[in-house]
């Protein structure tokens, strides 16, 4: 609903350019209040970096910013706040050994308890509660996004910007965002809504600026169009389709067997895992869904062996019928077993390293060695192999890591495992920050895998993925894992049950207070 | 701010190899400013520097005299450092890699034994080994800082050293100084050159340069050490043993310096007294920084810093320069070196140029 | 004075030497900024202080110097480490060796000369009670003014905006960015604040607690502070009672030999760092509170720029 004739913001050709890349190229942006104005597009398409120029993180190498019709000549944050701008980041700006309270004071005016009461006000007006002597690091992840909300609302706020807001939310807490933002909406509040999910933003939004590689793409009223036509403007060419058939190849025993796994974290925030049961067979995919901080990273480390626990029951992990509980990452590898982790720069790869020392970092054992010694020509042939089978966008074997976008690195780090030829390979978050094409390519790679007859393990927190790949696949939730599900049989609202099962406790504790 | 350093895209090659000679230009600078201020001459004290330690063949020799425990010391140093292993407590190592070598010209001071100085290198290395493994084991049991542990470290061996020359080990016709008497012909190194001080002890820097070299550029140790400092949670995922590097770090450098403790003793200094490291394990951290932490890099800045030592000998008589001047031309190398280091991964930028120049670009 | 009351009351005149060093540290430490050169501003402070004090006569104009000296070498840790974005370890390091070298050419005319020792504060009333009184109350200003910095930094660290914008510098300096604190401002703010106190403590080693200065002569206490830091789980409370338990052990070494005990002087001298060991040992070895007291950045160079 448009009520003024005059935007809020304008940002009038507006570039920010990143070495040699222009990651905003000359962008136009009109945002209305009362409005919800959607930013679509894909990972690196340019969304973030227009919202750190909108909030004034950032400052433009070209182009102007206008509020109100007036030009804007100095921006920061300050600045932007103070203008009644608010911005909840993707990751967030809060200090975990601060209380929730304490972190509101650091940009919020107030006594202490003048601020604890307006947090409860706020809280129960958009059903956002929190407990605001709470520590930010004993909170979920759901709970610090509604903070970082709360203490936008606590502004006099005339524009809310959200970057991926609901990536860390699972279903039911959507629509609870979905309304607070409708209430604010009603109120004449702007909002500018970043992100890459097309059916969210045809429910949520009444305008979309669609960004593709820096520059925009389309300007449409989401609600008219088809979700094909916000994808090919977003894209730009079409992506095949994964065909996501039954599997044929199961195999008959577990290639991964997890038995009543019990993990105390010495991080007292940390989360334990509580009696987790889970299996994968050669042949099948298998995917773990649960909103980030429920224990997917701990899950994660002893299953690969980075965490490595001599108190364990041998029996409680086992990969191709053998204890793994005292074997060492380089031991579990040899067995067949191979990993992609979360984190690209600085744990899967080195991000100054070359490709090809980045080989040598877990394929060392392919004939790169002798007596120690590194052949250098052997690791180029590898990592060689592992860039034109990816197809990975790279200079050569002595591209640093750090020079391929998050999207070609990835594919390189899953060549890279593939190469090895394991017989259960393990992905966390196998396709975030990566683009469309890059993600497609990497799926459908894993697909064909797993009809090679190898055992997939995927933790993944967009439950669309799991459900395009997955045969099968159990909920993470605070430590604890839900039994079985085939994913044939079930919808993502249901996932959404499982997820926050326990959680509607936690959130009665908070309201208590 | 008006200007800022910006990432660049990828490391400034040329400027890796230039940071260096960049720093030594600035810290010439600023020290002949002092001089000047102080109204010393300026060509009296370069001469004394640069020049009058190789006038003469004595001179040169001492160079090398000061080149081998630096040059030793800092290679090891430096490989720590790499894996981001702070060891600065190669003094203490030195120390008590020297007191156990010291230990046998002590109790069998009239043997002649040809086997004696093998010994003396053995435990010379045992005993830095033994020390530096203190600080491992802490770290890796522990998760005791290394920095803080190594260092207390020495500050204990210094005492251990002065309970030793003043107790048990003192000369009794040395008129109470604290010191051992003079060790015998077999417990010494032979000189190169007869008359001076300069002896074959400087084989083993030599050697252990090129182990250095051949262990980091080719071997996968040295790779999963270099890993393990750039990105520790690579090294992780990789599977490289994280205490495996603590010690491996820890027991290599223990070797140098405990070694070079022991060339000390049985070579200039012929006996163990309070002054038997000459602040080398402080040196030698120079040293690894200004050759870059790269063993070729090192090769030579250890040869710079020993002409800059002979040299300050040199000026503390011909320019009436305090020692101290020496320790601080050092400091003021390390300061340099690493503000020059940024200049490789960063470009500094004036803000305001750069978004005009933009500007007129675009549209 | 009984040899116990000497002892008592030298014990808090040995403590304020660790006590300011380790505030200073503190402070920095929770911006973030990891300063490992403080035993080299001690030295260099040390030197000032005694010949500023030896040339006036001013204990007083001695200290002030001696804060400005170890306000210009902290200054230079931060220009180093946060403008050129150096390592600070290494960053740390180099200017404590500079330092030391510094503060032997300042020191090198003074080394055999004396001044007098500043004046005893007597407290009215709590000095005559018996035995309590010229223990504690019977102390020179500096002592007194180490334990109330003590109590000021505590409250205002946790309890003011200054002190949460420190804190919020040392935990998160990119989101402190966001929130338009100025990172670079309060971290050299913060250094420059330890450089002060690494100027007081120095002074007060040469000027009051051993009135002469010799090369050297900060003996290792710089470094203790350091340790005293991370024993104390970034707490001016904990600090406070590590520094005085050192200052007790550093007497101890006068008290055993005047006991006449047959303990060989080295033995005694080498104590704190033993002890400092065995202490950072155990504590470190609880992983948990480590990370739950230690600002999260700590030592992290901060360049601004965003993780891709």
């Amino acid at each position: 609903m448009e009520n003024e004739q005059q935007p809020l913001l304008s940002l009038h050709k507006l570039t920010k350019i990143y070495g040699s890349l222009a990651a905003n190229d000359s962008i136009d942006l009109d945002v209305f209040s009362g409005s919800i104005h959607a930013i679509l597009g894909e990972n690196g398409a340019g969304k973030s970096t227009l919202m750190k120029l909108a909030y004034g993180v950032e400052t433009p190498d070209g182009g102007d910013i206008f509020w109100n019709g007036q030009k804007i000549t100095n921006w920061n944050p300050a600045i932007a706040r103070g203008l009644g701008i608010g911005m909840v980041f993707q990751h967030f700006s809060l200090f975990e050994t601060l209380s929730v309270v304490e972190n509101i004071a650091l940009t919020i005016e107030g006594s202490r308890q003048d601020l604890i009461e307006r947090i409860r006000k706020i809280g129960a007006d958009y059903q956002l509660e929190i407990d605001p002597t709470a520590m930010v690091n004993s909170l979920s992840v759901g709970q610090r996004q509604r903070v970082e909300i709360i203490r936008c609302l606590m502004q006099d706020l005339k524009l809310l910007i959200l970057d991926e807001p609901t990536s860390v939310l699972p279903p039911q807490h959507v629509r609870t965002l979905f309304d607070a933002l409708r209430k604010l909406q009603n109120d004449g509040v702007a909002i500018l809504y970043i992100s890459h999910k097309l059916e969210e933003i045809r429910e949520l939004c009444d305008v979309a600026t669609i960004l593709r590689d820096g520059k925009v793409t389309g300007i449409v009223d989401p609600n008219q169009c088809t979700a094909q036509e916000l994808a090919t403007l977003m894209i730009g060419r079409s992506i095949p389709k994964i065909d996501r058939h039954e599997s044929h190849n199961k195999t008959k025993s577990p290639v991964l067997e997890i038995r009543k796994l019990n993990l105390k974290n010495p991080d007292p925030f940390g989360t334990d895992l509580k009696n987790c049961n889970l299996d994968v067979f050669g042949g099948e995919i298998v995917g773990i869904a649960g909103v980030s901080g429920n224990g997917q990273q701990e899950l994660g480390r002893i299953i690969s062996g980075e965490d490595l626990r001599t108190d364990l029951d041998p029996k409680s992990i086992e990969m191709f019928g053998q204890s793994v509980t005292d074997k060492g990452v380089i031991e579990r590898r040899d067995l067949g077993f191979s990993f992609v982790p979360e984190e690209r720069l600085g744990r899967g790869a080195v991000p100054s390293m070359s490709l090809a020392q980045n080989s040598l970092l877990t394929a060392f054992k392919k004939g790169m060695l002798r007596n120690g010694f590194i052949q250098n020509d052997r690791v180029a042939e590898y990592t060689d192999k592992c860039i034109t089978e990816f197809s990975v966008k790279a200079s050569g074997h002595s591209a640093s890591a750090n020079s391929l976008s998050g999207g070609n690195l990835q594919k390189f780090l899953v060549g890279r495992e593939l190469r090895l030829q394991p017989k259960l390979l393990f992905l966390s978050q196998p396709t975030w920050g990566v683009d469309v094409g890059s993600a497609n390519e990497i799926r459908r790679k894993l697909i064909s895998l797993r009809d090679a007859g190898v055992g997939i393990l995927v933790i993944s927190e967009e439950l669309e993925e799991l459900f395009e790949i997955t045969d099968r696949m159990y909920v993470l939730r605070s430590g604890r894992m839900s039994p079985s599900i085939k994913t044939s049989d079930v919808s993502p609202d249901e996932i959404g049950e499982y997820m926050i099962g326990e959680k509607r406790e936690e959130l009665d504790d908070a309201i208590s207070v | 701010m008006l200007f800022q350093f910006e990432k660049r895209s990828a490391p400034s090659k040329p400027l890796i190899f230039a940071t260096p000679f960049i720093s030594i230009a600035v810290t010439v600078l600023l020290s002949s400013t002092m001089l000047l201020i102080q109204g010393k001459s300026l060509q009296t004290t370069f001469y004394a520097f640069f020049v009058e330690p190789f006038e003469s063949t004595y001179a040169i020799s001492e160079i090398f005299l000061k080149f081998g425990p630096l040059l030793l010391i800092a290679q090891a140093l430096a490989i720590g450092f790499r894996a981001k292993i702070w060891n600065i407590g190669a003094e203490g190592q030195m120390i008590m890699g020297a007191i156990l070598a010291s230990s046998i010209p002590v109790y069998f001071t009239d043997s002649e034994s040809i086997l004696i100085l093998p010994a003396m290198i053995i435990l010379g290395a045992l005993g830095g080994m033994a020390w530096a493994a203190i600080a491992a084991f802490l770290k890796v049991r522990f998760n005791a800082n290394e920095i803080l542990v190594t260092l207390m470290l020495s500050s204990v061996a210094l005492q251990i050293l002065y309970y030793l020359l003043l107790g048990p080990w003192k000369d009794p016709m040395g008129f109470n100084f604290p010191q051992t008497t003079m060790f015998q012909d077999a417990a010494l190194f032979p000189p190169i050159i007869f008359g001076f001080r300069l002896n074959y002890s400087l084989i083993i820097p030599l050697l252990f340069t090129v182990f250095v070299w051949i262990y980091m550029e080719r071997h996968f140790g040295g790779f999963q050490l270099v890993v393990g400092g750039l990105a520790p949670n690579a090294a992780t995922y990789a599977g490289y043993s994280s205490s495996g590097a603590v010690w491996k770090s820890l027991l290599i450098a223990g070797f140098a310096a405990g070694i070079a403790g022991m060339s000390e003793v049985a070579g200039p200094i012929g006996q163990l007294q309070r002054s038997v490291t000459s602040g080398y394990g402080y040196s030698a951290i120079i040293v690894a920084y200004l050759g870059g932490l790269h063993p070729v890099g090192i090769f030579f800045a250890a040869f710079f810093l020993s002409v800059i030592h002979i040299g300050g000998d040199y000026a503390l008589v011909t320019a009436e320069l305090p020692i101290s001047s020496v320790h601080i031309f050092q400091g003021l190398l390390l300061v340099t070196y690493l503000a020059s280091y940024t200049f490789v991964n960063y470009r500094f930028r004036p803000r305001k140029a750069l978004r005009e120049r933009i500007e007129s670009s675009a549209i | 004075m009984t040899p116990l009351e000497f002892f008592l009351a030298g014990t808090m005149s040995a403590a304020t030497v660790f006590l300011l060093a380790a505030l200073g540290e503190l402070v920095a430490e929770k911006s973030g900024m990891l300063n490992l050169g403080v035993e080299g501003m001690m030295a260099i402070s040390a030197a000032v202080g005694f010949v500023v004090t030896y040339q006036t006569g001013s204990h007083t104009m001695g200290f002030a110097i001696a804060a400005v000296a170890g306000i210009c070498v902290s200054l230079i840790f931060a220009l180093v480490s946060i403008t050129f974005l150096a390592n600070q370890v290494a960053t740390g390091l180099a200017v404590g060796i500079l330092s030391l070298g510094v503060s032997a050419l300042i020191g090198k005319k003074y080394e055999s000369l004396t001044i007098n020792a500043p004046d005893t504060v007597f407290i009215p009333v709590l000095s005559e009670i018996p035995f309590i009184g010229p223990v504690f109350f019977q102390q020179n200003i500096v002592v007194y003014g180490a334990i109330l910095m003590a109590v000021l930094i505590g409250f205002c660290l946790n309890k003011t905006r200054l002190g949460l914008a420190i804190r919020a510098c040392g935990e998160n300096p990119k989101a402190a960015e966001a929130l338009s604190y100025s990172v670079w401002k309060i971290r050299y703010g913060a250094v420059a604040f330890g450089g002060m106190m690494a100027g007081f403590a120095g002074a007060y080693a040469s000027t009051v607690y051993t009135p002469l200065w010799a090369d050297g002569m900060i003996a290792g206490r710089g470094w203790i502070a350091v340790a005293l830091v991370v024993f104390g789980t970034w707490k001016t409370s904990r600090i406070f009672l590590g520094a005085y338990l050192f200052g007790m052990v550093t007497l101890g070494e006068l008290v055993v030999q005047s006991l006449g005990f047959a303990v060989p002087s080295q033995f005694l001298t080498a104590m704190p760092f033993v002890i400092t060991i065995v202490v950072l040992a155990i504590i470190s070895a609880d992983m948990s509170r480590l990370r739950l007291h230690a600002p999260y950045s700590l030592g992290e160079t901060y360049d601004g720029s965003e993780p891709r």
